[in-house]
């Protein structure tokens, strides 16, 4: 098992040897978002731009527009606040070719507390044009998803979190920017997920088995362009939907399903994540049940989608 | 490129022409900046007709000089440049923010020939022009990237973060231009937030630092001329300039940041710039 930015470091050496217009870019905290173990071996390619996430933002636009790749790095959320403006001015508008890779995203900042959490990110980058945004939810898919963003052309938002989680996958598995995965098949109700959730998702769907009730779950990496044709699938084929994201209920991958849903196919949909409230320092795993973000709250809420079924 | 005295004649024409451009452009869609425009005639007519390695036949050619407009509300002076030098027919400046027209209220990269980076909220430009410059170091090309800032928008603290990236990342294949005109939307900078001294600052930053008079075509040319020889370290040309400049109205006067002309202040204008017919 290996924490996800390890990964996500590790992946961006491999790129690099591949693919020499990949440059990476860090604001004081490539130690924490592993964008440095990029820096130790291609020192001509990496650039630390100190604390100043703005002039990094923008500085990886100028470098786009003359035919690099920045990879750019930091916390979610100072990308999703600090450096909104030149994301959506400079890359967005201009479709430049940038992966924003925010690190320590929904809760997995834990001890810092809530000024380090990232519970608002997706919403915002969801609400720009062209900007493709993916959450990943193991290390494998933290690597197919760095391979992946460097051969999509446009910016794109990688959500990647701080925590060491339970593999899903193994280094076979196959992703595709704008494809969920059918992670586990149920024919009474489908969750699905994304990031970290998708592995407690996977615990729900443990719980309800021994009730006798059989839930699929998908692993929705990619929230925008979302897999539309996937979730309208499930919903026909289950009749009800629960959603599972490590961020803010408001915006989010619940948000996004239930668009489609609700103009669409409208089945019973409970949207599980964090209720618009901050979160607080302590102990990751605690911090995410306190928050309903566990086996057992997805289970619950798997039943009250299950109970609204017609 | 070297001026000599046709070719400073030639570019003094020129900028006059190009006022007449704004005026009758602004004019014609009662919509855009003027005063900014204005200031940045000279400034346009040097790196456009005199020291830009660029090919209006091929807009993204990849070793071209490249330009920002930091300041993009000047995007009437930008556009009238750009078809001047030919990227496109000189009618599409009627169309400026107009629906479906190339031509946005601010420039935009994918809209435009000739835009290489898309602005409009201030405080990104030099920063993009930083990643420009690094990208040439990377890519062993020898294009400039030229920036130019508004003096208000230097309230940005982001164009502070990329002064100093500028410094260490060497970047001496960037010439930053101040339009220092001293006016901005609600009124003089001394009114709004005074700036100090300018040039101090960015000295004390690690830049070299050049004065001169904005509206002096030999010296716009010369101080590029200058900053091309300075290694290893980033130049900034202090541009001392008149917003407004050579409609009399207009000149170092707030109100003419962004107010539509009237029919008798489009006359007033024709005639001053000497465009009236």
């Amino acid at each position: 098992m290996k924490a996800m930015r390890d990964a996500y470091g590790e992946a961006l050496i491999e790129l690099g040897k591949v693919n020499e217009d990949v440059v990476v870019l860090d604001a004081d905290v490539s130690s924490s978002t592993k964008s440095g173990l990029f820096g130790k071996v291609f020192p001509e390619r990496f650039f630390n731009m100190g604390i100043a996430e703005g002039n990094m933002t923008a500085v990886s636009a100028g470098m786009a527009a003359c035919g690099k790749i920045p990879f750019i790095n930091t916390f979610a959320f100072l990308f999703a606040l600090r450096a909104a403006d030149p994301i959506r001015s400079l890359i967005a508008y201009g479709n430049l070719n940038v992966k924003i890779a925010g690190a320590y995203s929904g809760f997995s900042d834990s001890y810092d507390g809530a000024s380090h959490q990232a519970i608002e990110d997706v919403a915002i980058m969801r609400s720009i044009p062209n900007i493709t945004v993916v959450v990943v939810a193991d290390e494998h898919e933290a690597k197919k998803a760095v391979f992946a963003a460097a051969e999509h052309k446009g910016p794109v938002y990688l959500r990647l979190s701080r925590a060491e989680v339970k593999p899903i996958y193994d280094d076979n598995m196959s992703f595709e920017i704008g494809k969920g995965i059918n992670v586990k098949e149920g024919k009474d109700v489908t969750i699905i997920a994304n990031g970290y959730m998708v592995s407690k998702a996977l615990d729900a769907a443990e719980l309800l088995r021994a009730e006798g009730i059989e839930a699929g779950v998908i692993d929705m990496h990619t929230v925008k362009p979302l897999d539309k044709e996937l979730v309208l699938r499930k919903a026909k084929e289950t009749g009800a939907i629960v959603t599972v994201e490590e961020h803010n209920i408001h915006g989010g991958l619940g948000s996004a399903v239930a668009e489609v849903l609700s103009t669409n196919t409208p089945v019973p949909l409970e949207i599980v994540g964090v209720k618009d409230v901050f979160g607080e320092s302590g102990d990751y795993e605690m911090l995410l049940k306190k928050n309903g973000l566990c086996g057992e709250s997805i289970a619950d809420a798997a039943k009250r989608a299950l109970k609204r079924k017609k | 490129m070297a001026l000599d005295f046709v070719k400073e004649k030639e570019l003094q024409e020129l900028s006059k022409n190009m006022r007449i451009e704004i005026i009758e452009m602004l004019n014609k869609v009662k919509t855009g900046h003027p005063g900014g425009s204005l200031s940045a005639v000279e400034i346009m007519a040097v790196l456009y007709f005199n020291q830009m390695n660029i090919d209006p036949q091929n807009p993204q050619w990849e070793d071209r000089d490249r330009f920002i407009a930091g300041k993009g509300h000047c995007a009437p002076i930008v556009y009238v440049a750009l078809a001047e030098r030919g990227y496109f027919p000189k009618e599409e400046l009627r169309n400026l923010r107009q629906m479906g027209s190339i031509l946005q209220g601010h420039p935009c990269m994918l809209a435009t020939p000739g835009v290489d980076m898309s602005s409009g909220p201030l405080g990104l430009g030099l920063s993009a022009g930083v990643g420009m410059g690094i990208a040439a170091k990377l890519n062993k090309k020898d294009y400039y990237t030229y920036v130019l800032l508004g003096d208000g928008e230097i309230q940005e603290g982001q164009v502070w973060e990329a002064a100093m990236s500028a410094v260490k990342f060497k970047i001496d294949n960037v010439i930053t231009i101040l339009d220092n005109n001293g006016v901005q939307l609600d009124g003089t900078n001394d009114e709004i937030m005074p700036l100090g001294d300018i040039g101090k600052k960015f000295e004390s930053f690690g830049w070299n630092v050049i004065h001169i008079d904005g509206h002096s075509i030999k010296e716009i040319d010369q101080a590029i001329e200058v900053a091309k020889t300075i290694k290893n370290k980033p130049s900034i040309i202090i541009a001392k300039t008149i917003k407004g400049k050579g409609v009399s109205y207009m000149e170092g006067k707030s109100i003419w940041h962004g107010k539509p002309l009237s029919e008798e202040d489009y006359k007033i204008a024709m005639e001053e710039l000497g465009g009236a017919n």
